[in-house]
C-alpha cells in the first residue's frame, strides 16, 4: 500500500468516525450491508474505467452502458425468459464487444477517446430508451430467479454476495494491473506511448485490451445494478456512473494523464465516495446538495495530492543539491 | 550575376559584430568573431553543423548575450541585444521551421497581433484595411497568392513567401534566412532565390544560411565560414566557388580519431538490405542499403537528408511505401517496431528522452521492457529475473546509478543512453541501427559508446550508426553511406575517407577518389 492509499484510508477512517459521533446508526449492520453493497457495485465499474485511465484514456459510456445492458439484461430474461446464465453470458460478451470497438476506433482509426466514449454516451443511452419505447424494464408480478438473486443480491457470513464478488475481482485485476506483463506495458504505455511502441511494445492491442477489460467490468456491474433495482427505465438509469467512476479514479491517485494510480487507490476512492454519499443521507444534509459535498472533496482531495507532490519534489531537489555540494556528482 | 548591384561598398555598414564571443559550459560556442552588413548586401554564412551558426543567430535574434564583444547596428554599439532591440532595429528571421498558423489566411498571419482595428468597444478586425496593407508587401515579395488564402493551401515556398512579408512588414532592414531552402524542391527553390534577389534591389540586407553550396553560390555577394565558432574565412564575390567554401568549411586535419578501435574481423555477409525502399518525407525517391554482419557502416548526410526516415522504416516504426526489405536474405515484413525487435533488428532513437527510455520507469524496468516475457512465469513478472538482467547490464556497460530501481530521468545523457543500448544488448542483437546515438552526451561516455558498437560488429552484429559529426562518422565507420536529398549518394571505403569527401556527397557533388571507378553510385 502506497502512502497515498494510506492517506485515503485515514480520510476514510477519520470520515466514518465523525459521522459515527454524530449519527450512530453510521456503524449499524443494515447500514454498512447496503452501504457496502454500494461499494461493490460502484467498485467493479471503477476498476473497469482505471484499466482505461491508466493508458492515458476515458470512457464516458459506462452510465449509458449500464442503462442498455441493464435493460437489454431484465429484458432478456423476464420478457424472452432465456436461461439467466446464458443471457449472464450474452451480456458481458456484449460488454467486451462494444469496448473493443471503442478501443479499435481510438488505436486504429486515431479517434479520441473522449469523442469515441462521449458518441457512446449518446448512442447507448438513445438505443436502451427506444428499446423500451421509453418504457420501463422489470419483472412481472412474481417473477423469481433464486439463484441469481442470491449471487447478486443475496448474502453470505452477513456480507452482501456483491462485496465478495467485488473483493474477489479486486484481487485477481490487482494481479493483473501490478504483476503481470500485460499490467506493465499499460502502466509503460501510460507513462509514455511512444517510447513503448520503441521498445516494441505493440501499443494498439494493449489499449484496446484495456477498453476490453473496461467493457466486461461495465457489463458486469450492469447486471449487478439491475438486479439490484430490479426495474429499469432506460432515460435515468445509471446517469453519470461514468463520473463516479472517473471520480473514484481520480480520488485514488490516478491521473488523467495516465501511467500513474493503484488498484487499491481506486477501491478507496470508491468507498470514500459512497461514505459522502452515506453520510448526506444519515447527517440530514438536504440530498440536493448530494453532488456539491462530492465535487468539493473530490476538488480538495486532489488540489492536497498535488500540494503534496510539489512540496515532495521541492525536498528531492534541494536534497540532490545539497548532495551535489557534498562533492557526488550525479553522473 | 544580379543585374543590378545596389550594394556600396562605401556605405556604412547595417550591421557589424566585433570580436564576438559566448561560451556554454564546457565549449566554445563562438569566439573572435568578426564581420559585417552592409545594406543591400546577401551574405552566405555557411559552416558544419555545430560550427557556431545557431549561437550566432541567437545573439543576433537578442536570445542569448555574448560574454564579450560589440555589436553595432545602424552605427549604435551594443554589449548585446534584447529580443526588443533587435525587432526594434529591422532585424527580421525566417526559421527552417516555419512560425505561421496554418489555419489563418496570409493577412492574417502577416499581422498576427498587429492587426488594424475599427472604431468602436468591440476592437472588430478592419478587414479592408488590412487587406491595403497587406497588398503592397505580397507584390515585393513577388507572391503569387492572394491575402485570403488559407496558409495551409500554399506550397512551402509560398509559406516562406509570407513568412518574408511578415518580415517586411515590421520595416525589415536585415532578413536572416535560416536554410530556408532545405525542404524545397527545386522548382521552388528557384522561386525563392528571386525573392532573395527582390530583397536587395530593394535594399534590405540578406544573410542567407545553407547548406546548399550552389544555391549561395548564386545569390551571396560575398560568403562568411564559421568553423568550430571561429570566423574561418571570408569570400568576396569573385572569389565565392564550392571548392573554396568547402576547404575553409574543414579547413584542418582530422583531430586525432575519436576511438571506435579497428575492426578486427572482415565485414561479413548482408544481414539486412532494404530494396528501393520509399519514406514518406522523400516518396518519390527510392533508397537502397545494405548493412553487412560485423561492420560499422556509417550513415552522414545533412540534417533532412532522410536518413532519421530511412533508420524509422527499416525499424518498422514508420510505414513503408514501397520497396522490400531482407533479413539474411530471407524476405522480412516489418510492420511495426514490434516486428523489427522480433527479428532482433534494434533502433536507439534519435530522442533519448522521448523515445529512447521511459524516463518515469527504473533502470531495471526500461531494460526488461522489450523482452518482457522472457522475464515472466505464466505472464506474471518475476522480479528477480528483472533484477538480475539489469544488474548484469549495469555491470557491463558500466552504468552510474546507485541502483537498478533508480528511476532513469535522474541519470545523465550518457547512462541513460547506456540504459537505451543495454535494454538491446541484453536480447542478442542482429542488427543495430543507432540515430546520433552521442548527441549531448559527455567525451567519457562516448568513448565507451563507441567502444560498446566495435563490440558488437565484433560479435557479427550489423551496426548502423547515423551521425551528424563529422568526426565521429570518420572515427567510427568501416564504411561511410552519405545521403543527399532522400537517397544514398555515394559509399566511401575507408581508404577514401575525408571530411571533404562526406560533405561533397552530402551536397550531392562527386567525391574524389582515389581509385577513379567505384564509390558513388
Amino acid at each position: 500500500m502506497s502512502k497515498k492509499d494510506l492517506g485515503l484510508l485515514i480520510l476514510i477512517l477519520v470520515v466514518g468516525a465523525v459521522v459515527t459521533a454524530i449519527n450512530p446508526r453510521f456503524l449499524s449492520a443494515i447500514n454498512l450491508a447496503n452501504t457496502s453493497n454500494l461499494v461493490a457495485l460502484f467498485g467493479i465499474l471503477s476498476i473497469g474505467q482505471a484499466f482505461v485511465i491508466i493508458t492515458g484514456g476515458i470512457e464516458l459510456s459506462v452510465g449509458s452502458l449500464i442503462a442498455l445492458l441493464g435493460t437489454l439484461f431484465i429484458d432478456f430474461i423476464a420478457v424472452r425468459e432465456l436461461d439467466w446464465p446464458l443471457a449472464f453470458v450474452v451480456i458481458i460478451v456484449l460488454g467486451a464487444v462494444i469496448g473493443f470497438v471503442h478501443g479499435w476506433l481510438i488505436t486504429r482509426l486515431k479517434l479520441q477517446p473522449f469523442v469515441v466514449t462521449l458518441c457512446g454516451l449518446l448512442i447507448y443511452r438513445g438505443v436502451a430508451r427506444f428499446y423500451t419505447a421509453d418504457g420501463t424494464a422489470g419483472f412481472a408480478f412474481g417473477q423469481n430467479f433464486p439463484t441469481l438473486e442470491f449471487l447478486t443480491a443475496g448474502r453470505s457470513y452477513g456480507l452482501p454476495n456483491s462485496f465478495i464478488a467485488l473483493i474477489v475481482i479486486a484481487i485477481v485485476m490487482w494481479v493483473v494491473l501490478h504483476r503481470s506483463v500485460f499490467g506493465r506495458y499499460l502502466y509503460a504505455i501510460g507513462k509514455n506511448e511512444e517510447a513503448a511502441k520503441y521498445s516494441g511494445i505493440r501499443t494498439g492491442r494493449v489499449i484496446i485490451a484495456a477498453y476490453v477489460i473496461c467493457g466486461v467490468l461495465t457489463a458486469l456491474s450492469a447486471i449487478y445494478f439491475a438486479m439490484y433495482t430490479r426495474s429499469i427505465s432506460p432515460a435515468s438509469h445509471g446517469q453519470f456512473y461514468e463520473l463516479y467512476a472517473i471520480a473514484a479514479a481520480v480520488l485514488g491517485g490516478f491521473s488523467l494523464r495516465g501511467g500513474e494510480g493503484s488498484l487499491v487507490g481506486v477501491i478507496l476512492g470508491t468507498v470514500l465516495l459512497q461514505e459522502l454519499q452515506n453520510l448526506v443521507n444519515l447527517l440530514g444534509i438536504p440530498s440536493s446538495l448530494n453532488f456539491a459535498v462530492m465535487g468539493g472533496v473530490i476538488l480538495i482531495g486532489v488540489l492536497v495530492d498535488q500540494q503534496w507532490g510539489v512540496f515532495r519534489a521541492r525536498r528531492r531537489m534541494i536534497e540532490a543539491t545539497r548532495q551535489n555540494v557534498a562533492g557526488a556528482p550525479a553522473e | 550575376m544580379t543585374p543590378t548591384d545596389t550594394t556600396h561598398p562605401d556605405t556604412a555598414p547595417f550591421l557589424s559584430l566585433e570580436a564576438v564571443r559566448k561560451t556554454y559550459p564546457g565549449v566554445v560556442a563562438l569566439d573572435r568573431f568578426s564581420m559585417e552588413v552592409r545594406p543591400g548586401e546577401v551574405i552566405g554564412l555557411v559552416g558544419e553543423n555545430g560550427a557556431g551558426k545557431s549561437t550566432l543567430m541567437k545573439i543576433l535574434g537578442g536570445v542569448t548575450r555574448p560574454d564579450s564583444g560589440t555589436i553595432t547596428v545602424d552605427g549604435a554599439a551594443h554589449d548585446g541585444l534584447t529580443v526588443e532591440q533587435s525587432i526594434g532595429s529591422g532585424i527580421a528571421f525566417v526559421h527552417q521551421e516555419l512560425n505561421l498558423f496554418e489555419n489563418l489566411d496570409v493577412a492574417a498571419n502577416i499581422f498576427f497581433g498587429r492587426e488594424p482595428l475599427k472604431a468602436g468597444p468591440l476592437r472588430l478586425v478592419d478587414r479592408a484595411r488590412l487587406r491595403e496593407m497587406v497588398a503592397p508587401l505580397l507584390k515585393r515579395v513577388g507572391a503569387n497568392f492572394s491575402a485570403d488564402a488559407p496558409v495551409a493551401s500554399l506550397s512551402l515556398a509560398q509559406q516562406q513567401m509570407v513568412e518574408i512579408a511578415k518580415a517586411l512588414s515590421i520595416k525589415a532592414r536585415l532578413v536572416i534566412l535560416d536554410e530556408p531552402t532545405s525542404s524545397l524542391p527545386m522548382a521552388e527553390t528557384e522561386k525563392l532565390l528571386d525573392v532573395i534577389k527582390g530583397l536587395k534591389a530593394q535594399g534590405i540586407s540578406v544573410i542567407f544560411i545553407s547548406h546548399r553550396l550552389h544555391e549561395i553560390e548564386r545569390v551571396a555577394d560575398r560568403v562568411v565560414v564559421l568553423r568550430d565558432g571561429t570566423l574561418a574565412g571570408t569570400l568576396a564575390k569573385d572569389r565565392i566557388n564550392h571548392d573554396e567554401m568547402v576547404r575553409l568549411m574543414i579547413g584542418r586535419m582530422l583531430k586525432e580519431r575519436e576511438k571506435a578501435g579497428e575492426a578486427t574481423r572482415a565485414p561479413g555477409s548482408v544481414a539486412l538490405a532494404a530494396e528501393a525502399i520509399r519514406t514518406s518525407t522523400y516518396p518519390d525517391r527510392p533508397v537502397s542499403i545494405e548493412l553487412r554482419r560485423a561492420e560499422i557502416l556509417g550513415l552522414a548526410g545533412l540534417v533532412g537528408s532522410g536518413r532519421t526516415e530511412l533508420a524509422r522504416v527499416l525499424f518498422g516504426i514508420e510505414e513503408r511505401l514501397a520497396g522490400s526489405v531482407t533479413l539474411n536474405g530471407k524476405p522480412l515484413d516489418v510492420g511495426s517496431a514490434a516486428d523489427a525487435v522480433a527479428n532482433g533488428i534494434f533502433l536507439v532513437p534519435e530522442d533519448r528522452k522521448l523515445t529512447g527510455v521511459l524516463l518515469d520507469l527504473s533502470i531495471a524496468q526500461n531494460i526488461s521492457l522489450p523482452n518482457l516475457p522472457a522475464h515472466a512465469r505464466r505472464s506474471l513478472v518475476s522480479a528477480g529475473a528483472e533484477l538480475a538482467t539489469a544488474e548484469k547490464q549495469k555491470k557491463n556497460l558500466g552504468i552510474k546509478a546507485p541502483s537498478v530501481l533508480t528511476r532513469t530521468g535522474t541519470l545523465s545523457g550518457g547512462n541513460q543512453q547506456k540504459v537505451v543500448l543495454a535494454k538491446w544488448l541484453a536480447m542478442n542483437p542482429k542488427v543495430m541501427i543507432l540515430d546520433e546515438p552521442t548527441r549531448g552526451i559527455d567525451i567519457g561516455a562516448k568513448a565507451e559508446i563507441y567502444g560498446l558498437m566495435r563490440a558488437l560488429a565484433d560479435a557479427g552484429v550489423a551496426v548502423l550508426m547515423i551521425s551528424s559529426d563529422m568526426e565521429e562518422v570518420i572515427g567510427v565507420s568501416d564504411r561511410i553511406a552519405v545521403m543527399h536529398e532522400g537517397q544514398i549518394s555515394g559509399i566511401l571505403d575507408k581508404d577514401d575517407f575525408s571530411q571533404e569527401n562526406v560533405l561533397l556527397l552530402a551536397v550531392g557533388k562527386k567525391p574524389k577518389l582515389l581509385q577513379a571507378a567505384g564509390g558513388a553510385q
